[in-house]
C-alpha cells in the first residue's frame, strides 16, 4: 500500500446480499477513521447473475476505486475466477470453503459454522465479513459494534457465526486506523434525501426506476417519522403533472427518475416553465440510450437536461459530484426553484446514487431565501404581475376575495390566455429576467469548484461522478480540477477564474461525446483532449491514470 | 358575486350554438347557489385541459389551472394533496380524458379522488377542427377519416363503473336544469364524481335532433346498486341506437384517497436536525 488505503472486492451472486455485505464493510473500515467510497456492480437481475462490490478506504476523502485490491471476499467461486487478478501482490482471497473449490488464502467453512449455529444460509455474509475482521486485524470489539449496528435482525447469531468466522481465521495485513474522527456513510440517495427534508420537502412523488428507486424507498420509510408523504402514481407524466398541481396550491413537491422517465416529463417542465411553477427534479443518469444498461451509469443526458421541453424557459441545472455535495445541493436546489419559481433539475448518475461515501459533516444551513410572497392587501392580486427580476410574488389558492390563475398558455398578468403580441414578448422577457439573476446569483455560490493543484497549468474538466477520481489523480499527478456543479445557468465568471492560467484542458467525462466540453465550448474553451468511457462503469483509478499518461507527458 | 360577476371579462370564442355554453352556465348557477348557501368561491379551483372545453379557464373568474392536453386529473391530484379545503372541478374533454389522459381519469377512479370530473364529450376533436374520439360513433367522417372511422367507440360509463367511480351521471347540453341538479350533486359527492355530458358540437358533430329523438329520464332510486348501474351503463354503447339515459347512474359510499394522506402538522427545524443527527448518527 503506497499511501494508507485499502480495498475490498466482495462478490456472489445477485440474491447474496452483496450490497449489505459491501456497506457493512465500509462501515468497519470507517470506524477506524478511513474514508471510504463503495461501488456496487450488479446486472438488472433480482436472482442469480454476478453482484460485486469494490469498497475503498484511504486517510483522505474519496470518490473512486482501484482495478487493484488488497482482499477479495468470495462467497462463489465466479468471484474468484472473474477477479483473482487483480488481487495486490501481498493480498489475499478469503473465501467461503463450503462453495469454493478452486483458490489460495483463507477459507471459512461457512457451512459448517452456520450448521454449528444452526443459523440461515443468509447468514453466510456475517461469517465472511467476520473472516475479513481478522485478517485485516481489525480490532473485534469496535468491529462487532459495527455488525451489531448494521444487523439489527438476528444481532447475536450473526454476531456468533462472525465470530466463529474470525477465529477460523488468521491475520495476514494489518489495517491500521488513521486516528481521524469517524464519519458517517451515506449514499448518494441517502443524502440527497437527507437535503431535500432540510429544505422543507412536504411531498416526494416518484414512479420507480434504477437509479432513484431507494430516494423513494428511503422516504417512505421515514414518512410518518418526518410528517412527509410520499407517493407511487401512475406514471411519470402524472408524476410531474401531481408535483405541478402541488407547487400552485403552495406545498414543496420533489420528483425522481431516470431518463426514461424524465423524457415522459418533459411537456409538464414546460408547463412548468410558462406558468412559473417551482418544481425539483431528482435525475439520475444511467446508461442509455433507451433502457440502456438499466442498473449502470452514464453521464450522457446533460444536454437532454438542457434542452428538454419545448420553447425556451429557464431552468436550473444542477450536477453534485458525491453524496456531500448531493446533500447541499439537493437542499438548495429545492430552495432555488422556489425561490425563482423555475423547473430545477438534480443531474445525479448512477454512482452517485447508488455508490458510499464517507460525508463530512456540515451544518444544514439553508442558502436561500424563501419564495417571495405578495402582500394580501394588494387588490386585485395578479399571479404574473410585473415585479423585480421577474419574479411575481405567489399567493396560493384560496385567497380571500382573489382569483389565482396559471396557464400553460402565453398568458397575461392575470393568468388569462392573450396571443397578444406584444404581451407575448414581454412575459417571455420577464420569464428570462429571472434567469439573468438567477445567473448573477449563482456565481457567487462555489457553483465552479477547483481542486487537484490549483494553479496547474493543466487541468482536467469534469462533472458529476468524474469528480472522485480526477480530484485524486489530480493531486497525485499535479493538475488543476475544474468541475462545474451549477451547469446551467453557466458561471461564465467564474469558470473563467477558475480557468485562469489554464494553458491545456483534458475533459474526463463518462459518456461517448464529452457533454461537458460541448457545453463550455460554447463559452469559446476547448479542451485539448477529451477522457471519455461509456462502457457503464467508472473510471478505475489506474484506467483514468493510464489514460492520461497517454495525453500528458 | 353575481352570475355576471363569475363570467369573465375575456372576449368568448366558442361557436353560436355550441353546448359549452350550456355547460358554462349551468356551472355558473350551481356556483352562485353554493356561494349563497356560504360556500366561499374562493375555495373552488378549475382545472381544465386543451380543446374547446378548456376554454372555459378564461370565461370563468374562479382560480383555475390551465393544463396539458389530457392532464387535469394529476394536477388536480397534487392541489387535493396540498389543500384537502379546496374544491376541485376538473373540465375535461373527451379527446382530453379518454384519449390523451385516459389512464389518468382511470386512476382517478380507482383512487376515489375527491375531485368532480365533468366531460365535455362532443364526440369529436373540437379545437383541431374534427378529428373522430375515443366517444365517436363506427363510420365517423372526420377530417381524419374522409371514409369514416372503422373503429368502435367505448363506453365511459361502463368504463368509470369497472375503474371505481363513485359518482357517475350523464348529461346532455339541451337539459340545463337537469344538467344543473347533476353537478350540484356531483359536487356535493364525496368521492370521484364523474358526469359524461353529452355535448352539441354545432360545428363539426351536431347530433342534436339523435339525442332530442332518444333520450329519457333515468329511474335514480335504484343509483346505489351496481349491477342496476351496469345494466343501465350498456343499455347505450354510444353506437348503436338504442334509448339514452339520463342522470345518475351510480352513487355510492367509499374511502378517499385524500384519507390516506391527510396533511400532516410540520416538523420543526428543531425536529428536523435532530432527525438529520440520528441519520448521521445511525450511518457512523
Ligand atoms: C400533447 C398534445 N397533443 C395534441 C394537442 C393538440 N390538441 C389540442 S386540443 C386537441 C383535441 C381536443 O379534443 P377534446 O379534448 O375532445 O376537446 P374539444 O376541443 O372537443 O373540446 C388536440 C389533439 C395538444 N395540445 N397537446
Ligand atoms: S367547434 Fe364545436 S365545440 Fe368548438 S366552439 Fe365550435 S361548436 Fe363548440
Ligand atoms: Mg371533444
Amino acid at each position: 500500500m503506497a499511501e494508507r488505503e485499502v480495498s475490498v472486492l466482495i462478490g456472489g451472486k445477485a440474491g447474496d446480499g452483496i450490497s449489505s455485505a459491501g456497506q457493512i464493510i465500509a462501515h468497519l473500515l470507517a470506524q477506524t477513521g478511513y474514508r471510504v467510497h463503495m461501488y456496487f456492480d450488479y446486472p438488472s437481475l433480482i436472482k442469480g447473475g454476478h453482484n460485486f462490490a469494490i469498497i475503498r478506504a484511504a486517510e483522505e476523502g474519496i470518490g473512486a476505486v482501484r482495478e487493484q485490491v488488497d482482499f477479495i471476499l468470495a462467497l462463489n467461486q465466479e468471484t474468484v475466477n472473474l477477479h483473482r487478478h487483480r488481487l495486490r501482490e501481498r493480498g489475499v482471497v478469503i473465501y467461503d470453503a463450503s462453495t469454493v473449490k478452486l483458490a489460495e488464502g483463507i477459507g471459512i467453512p461457512v457451512k459448517n459454522i452456520l450448521a454449528a449455529e444452526e443459523a440461515p444460509p443468509v447468514m453466510g455474509n456475517s461469517a465472511i465479513i467476520g473472516g475479513f475482521v481478522r485478517a485485516a486485524g481489525l480490532n473485534w470489539d469496535a468491529s462487532s459494534g459495527v455488525l451489531k449496528k448494521s444487523m439489527p435482525k438476528g444481532t447475536e447469531k450473526n454476531l456468533r457465526v462472525a465470530r466463529r468466522a474470525y477465529e477460523a481465521s488468521e491475520e495476514r495485513q494489518q489495517v491500521p486506523g488513521t486516528g481521524k474522527p469517524v464519519l458517517p456513510v451515506l449514499t448518494g440517495n441517502e443524502a440527497i434525501s437527507v437535503g431535500l427534508v432540510e429544505a422543507d420537502l412536504e411531498i416526494y412523488l416518484s414512479y420507480p426506476m434504477s437509479p432513484t428507486s431507494n430516494i423513494l424507498h428511503f422516504l417512505a420509510g421515514y414518512a410518518d417519522e418526518l410528517r412527509i408523504r410520499v407517493i407511487q402514481p401512475e406514471s411519470e407524466i402524472a408524476v410531474i403533472l401531481t408535483a405541478l398541481g402541488c407547487s400552485y396550491a403552495g406545498s414543496r413537491a420533489v420528483i425522481g427518475t431516470s431518463g426514461g422517465g424524465f423524457c415522459l416529463m418533459t411537456e409538464a417542465l414546460s408547463l412548468a416553465g410558462i406558468a412559473e411553477l417551482p418544481i425539483l427534479v431528482i435525475l439520475g443518469q444511467r446508461t442509455g440510450p433507451s433502457t440502456g444498461l438499466a442498473t449502470y451509469s452514464a453521464q450522457s443526458d446533460l444536454h437532454f437536461a438542457l434542452h428538454a421541453g419545448q420553447g425556451e424557459f429557464p431552468r436550473l441545472i444542477i450536477a453534485p459530484g458525491d453524496a456531500g455535495e448531493a446533500r447541499y445541493w439537493s437542499r438548495t436546489g429545492l430552495d432555488l426553484a422556489w425561490k425563482y419559481q423555475i423547473p430545477a433539475i438534480i443531474l445525479s448518475d448512477r454512482l452517485i446514487c447508488e455508490g458510499l461515501y464517507s460525508v463530512e459533516p456540515e451544518t444544514g444551513i439553508r442558502y436561500a431565501a424563501g419564495p417571495v410572497m405578495a402582500d394580501p392587501a394588494i387588490h386585485p392580486y395578479l399571479r404574473y404581475a410585473p415585479a423585480d427580476y421577474g419574479i411575481s410574488p405567489l399567493r396560493f389558492p384560496p385567497a380571500k376575495g382573489e382569483i389565482v390563475r396559471v396557464n400553460s398558455h402565453v398568458h397575461d398578468t392575470d393568468g388569462i390566455t392573450t396571443e397578444d403580441p406584444l404581451v407575448t414578448k414581454e412575459m417571455a422577457d420577464k420569464r428570462m429576467k429571472k434567469m439573468d439573476r438567477l445567473a448573477l446569483e449563482i456565481e457567487g455560490i462555489n457553483s465552479i469548484n477547483t481542486g487537484g493543484v490549483t494553479d496547474a497549468v493543466i487541468a482536467l474538466l469534469c462533472w458529476g461522478s468524474s469528480k472522485g477520481v480526477c480530484e485524486e489523480l489530480g493531486k497525485k499527478k499535479g493538475l488543476r480540477v475544474i468541475q462545474p456543479v451549477v451547469l446551467w445557468p453557466f458561471a461564465e465568471k467564474a469558470f473563467a477564474h477558475a480557468m485562469d492560467g489554464v494553458e491545456q484542458f483534458y475533459a474526463v467525462e463518462t459518456n461517448e461525446s464529452g457533454q461537458l466540453a460541448t457545453l463550455v465550448s460554447r463559452f469559446g474553451y476547448r479542451p485539448s483532449g477529451k477522457i471519455l468511457k461509456y462502457d457503464g462503469r467508472p473510471f478505475m483509478v489506474e484506467e483514468l491514470e493510464a489514460e492520461l499518461k497517454k495525453v500528458i507527458s | 358575486m353575481t352570475g355576471d360577476e363569475l363570467i369573465s371579462a375575456a372576449k368568448n370564442t366558442w361557436c353560436p350554438g355550441c353546448g359549452n355554453f350550456a355547460i358554462q352556465h349551468a356551472l355558473k348557477d350551481v356556483l352562485i347557489s353554493m356561494e349563497n348557501e356560504g360556500f366561499p368561491l374562493e375555495n373552488i379551483v378549475i382545472v381544465t385541459g386543451i380543446g374547446q372545453h378548456g376554454k372555459i379557464f378564461d370565461f370563468m373568474n374562479l382560480n383555475g389551472f390551465y393544463s396539458l392536453h389530457g392532464r387535469t386529473i394529476p394536477v388536480a391530484t397534487g392541489i387535493r394533496l396540498a389543500n384537502p379545503d379546496l374544491k376541485v372541478i376538473c373540465l375535461t374533454g373527451d379527446g382530453d380524458s379518454y384519449a390523451e389522459g385516459l389512464d389518468h381519469l382511470i386512476f382517478g377512479a380507482k383512487r376515489n379522488l375527491d375531485v368532480t370530473v365533468l366531460v365535455h364529450d362532443n364526440r369529436v376533436y373540437g379545437l383541431t377542427t374534427g378529428q373522430y374520439t375515443p366517444t365517436s360513433p363506427y363510420g365517423y367522417r372526420g377530417r381524419s377519416t374522409p371514409g369514416g372511422v372503422k373503429e368502435y367507440p367505448f363506453n365511459p360509463l361502463e368504463l368509470m363503473l369497472s375503474s371505481g367511480a363513485s359518482f357517475i351521471a350523464r348529461g346532455y347540453t339541451h337539459k340545463r336544469d337537469q344538467l344543473k341538479r347533476l353537478i350540484r350533486e356531483a359536487l356535493v359527492h364525496k368521492g370521484f364524481s364523474f358526469i359524461d355530458i353529452l355535448q352539441i358540437c354545432a360545428t363539426y358533430n351536431d347530433m342534436s335532433r339523435y339525442y332530442d329523438a332518444r333520450i329519457f329520464d333515468w329511474d335514480e332510486t335504484e343509483a346505489g346498486d351496481y349491477n342496476t348501474a351496469y345494466g343501465k351503463a350498456r343499455e347505450w354503447d354510444y353506437n348503436n341506437d338504442a334509448r339514452i339515459g339520463l342522470g345518475v347512474m351510480y352513487r355510492h359510499t367509499a374511502p378517499l384517497f385524500e384519507d390516506n394522506y391527510p396533511v400532516p402538522e410540520r416538523l420543526s427545524s428543531a425536529q428536523k436536525l435532530a432527525w438529520v443527527r440520528k441519520i448521521m448518527d445511525e450511518r457512523a
